[in-house]
């Protein structure tokens, strides 16, 4: 498996097409695929209608959404819901949630970044084995080590605390976090770090000053994928916390699915509010998220 | 991933004075390593070992040999898991990949209207699983009305979650509609990779449009697809929150697929050692059928896609 090693940020705009090659490629491209034309339509309608119902819903009071067509737009949009899920502690679920992340994301890019480094940068064997290791971990199931892992952190003391959620995410996000990088790490030129060896600077200066620099692009995915999975982890919150305290936002989720019951309306206002700050992010970021993963099935 | 050498060892022996200056100690990798094996590694080890114990979770695992693997392999519930998780994983490559290859390769064009709409079917990865298990939940209540509002126009029985069939089905398109958007865009980063003079010598040719998707485009994407089938069948071996939120394993057990299966041993009656031998079957079988699809396409072998170019 080999990963994008293109610095992806401009590459959308700047792709160096000759005017006839960019002509002849929107002419094949557009001429044909009718079918795929109309499949991606259908599947707009696939994506849109459950989205929609989402939102709408989650606007209107409860005896509507129950009775009324559920396609309408709300007759009398309310933020009733919205206001339940919040007086139903949805900040500190937030709060938790956001540290979480924010560990998740520092820890995953301390321990990555050195690891692909060293992955480009020697040539040992000690290292490319451990590059494969690393490799394999992409395919291990969260739930294949779930139960060592209630064992481990609770033996650790750390049961019910956030670490518990912080620790077994980072590790699980590292095989994806060191593919990127080694992957933006290549890019840079020999040249390069040959010119600042010659300058006399020290491997730490070449990976702090050339390396980091230049691999912005794969670093930002890797915060974000990182921050994805962080936010969105469902299991090891599920097993491994239980208070109301450390509770995280999918897990609150949840729970709000048996508190609300049939107040389906204040579900999904729960939902809308849980996505927001992802949609944000994703609004800034989305072109080194996208870049990022198109690059999974580059060759 | 071994495409770095050639260039290093280039320059390594035209500049051998430089080329070793300046390479950082291995042992900068160590505490990234040790982090990850603790977290990782060590547990699919303990895993296996908590395989040949009994352990309720509150004292300490017991050693009962085989126990749990004979247990296993006469347990009709985990025979019934195993074939459900397999007959998940086949629904949603099949449902998956057709409509990933198309909806990516048709992404793959640099039109405006394109990047728009790959824009918006981007958005479902951006949601938890739990999150959209519980939207198609709240989508498919019987009481809430979504269902027998849309389900008639499609055939679709408002009734769906109830029937054994069609609860699977449904565990199936959920887990499509929120990982598509993540296989469409690895083929249309690997469609895009296609060099363009391969479509112009068709074309050339005379080679219409369905010959060049079957001739240039499906097969030069094959590594794209085996990384993807690869990614797909691994994910939807351990789909688990979908379970848990939309069905419960029911109706019945009809969608207690493996991971649930373990799930429920482990967690709810704390009978962990057995999970634990649930999971390393589990992840026995994930990484066999990773291994045998990687050695059946050749991805292994580095083989390169511009063979002959």
């Amino acid at each position: 498996m080999s990963i994008d090693t293109r610095p992806a940020a401009p590459e959308h705009r700047a792709t160096p097409v000759t005017p006839r090659r960019a002509g002849a490629a929107r002419r094949r491209r557009s001429l044909g695929n009718p079918v795929a034309g109309i499949g991606s339509l259908v599947w707009l309608l696939i994506v849109l209608v459950p989205l929609y119902t989402l939102v709408s819903a989650s606007l209107m009071r409860q005896d509507e959404a129950l009775n009324g067509d559920p396609l309408a737009l709300p007759t009398d949009p309310t933020l009733e819901n919205y206001r339940t899920v919040l007086d139903s502690g949805f900040l500190s679920l937030i709060g938790n949630t956001a540290i979480v992340a924010v560990v998740t994301v520092a820890l995953v890019l301390v321990l990555s970044v050195p690891v692909a480094y060293v992955a480009v940068r020697t040539r040992s064997r000690l290292s490319s084995l451990a590059f494969r290791t690393f490799l394999l971990g992409v395919a291990i199931p969260a739930q294949a080590v779930i139960v060592p892992l209630y064992l481990m952190i609770g033996k650790l003391g750390l049961y019910d605390t956030l670490w518990a959620i912080i620790l077994p995410t980072a590790a699980f996000a590292m095989p994806v976090a060191v593919l990127v990088l080694s992957g933006t790490m290549r890019d840079v030129s020999e040249e390069m770090y040959e010119a600042m060896a010659l300058d006399g600077a020290s491997p730490f200066r070449m990976l702090w000053q050339l390396a980091v620099p230049l691999s912005k692009a794969g670093i930002s995915t890797v915060a974000i994928f990182s921050a994805l999975q962080a936010w969105n982890g469902f299991l090891f919150p599920l097993i491994l916390t239980q208070s109301e305290e450390q509770r995280v936002l999918t897990l609150g989720l949840f729970n709000f699915m048996s508190q609300f019951g049939v107040n389906i309306p204040a579900v999904l206002a729960a939902i809308v509010l849980s996505v927001i700050p992802i949609f944000a992010v994703y609004l800034v970021a989305r072109r080194a998220l996208i870049n990022g993963l198109m690059g999974v099935g580059g060759k | 991933m071994s495409h770095h050498t050639p260039v290093a060892k280039r320059h390594g022996d035209r500049k051998a004075a430089v080329g070793n200056v300046g390479r950082p100690p291995v042992a900068w990798a160590v505490p990234g390593i040790l982090f990850f094996a603790v977290f990782a590694i060590v547990p699919l080890a303990i895993a296996v070992y908590l395989s040949f114990c009994e352990w309720d979770g509150l004292d300490s695992p017991t050693l009962t040999g085989l126990d749990n693997w004979t247990r296993l392999f006469k347990d009709s519930e985990f025979g019934q898991a195993a074939w459900l998780s397999l007959l998940l994983t086949t629904i949603s490559w099949v449902f998956q990949t057709p409509v990933a290859l198309l909806l990516g390769v048709w992404a793959a064009g640099r039109q405006r209207s394109r990047a728009f709409l790959s824009a918006i079917f981007f958005i479902p990865l951006l949601l938890s699983t739990t999150a959209i298990a519980m939207l198609f939940h709240a989508l498919l209540d019987p009481n809430f009305g979504v269902i027998q509002t849309i389900g008639p126009w499609l055939g679709i029985d408002p009734n769906v979650m109830g029937s054994s069939t069609g609860a699977l089905l449904v565990v199936a398109f959920v887990g499509g509609w929120q990982f598509m958007p993540f296989h469409t865009l690895i083929y249309q980063g690997g469609a895009r990779q296609i060099p363009e003079v391969l479509y112009q010598a068709a074309s050339i040719d005379g080679a219409g449009m369905v010959r060049q998707f079957f001739h240039i485009t499906l097969p030069q994407l094959r590594h794209t697809m085996t990384t993807s089938s690869v990614l797909m069948i691994v994910g939807s071996l351990t789909y688990f929150d979908t379970v848990l939120i939309m069905t419960k394993g029911g109706p019945g057990t009809d969608t207690t697929i493996l991971p649930y299966l373990m799930y429920r041993t482990g967690f709810q009656t704390y009978d962990l050692g057995y999970a634990a031998a649930i999971a390393t079957a589990l992840v026995v079988v994930a990484t066999s059928i990773s291994l045998i699809m990687v050695r059946l396409s050749g991805f292994g072998s580095m083989r390169s896609t511009r063979e002959g170019m």
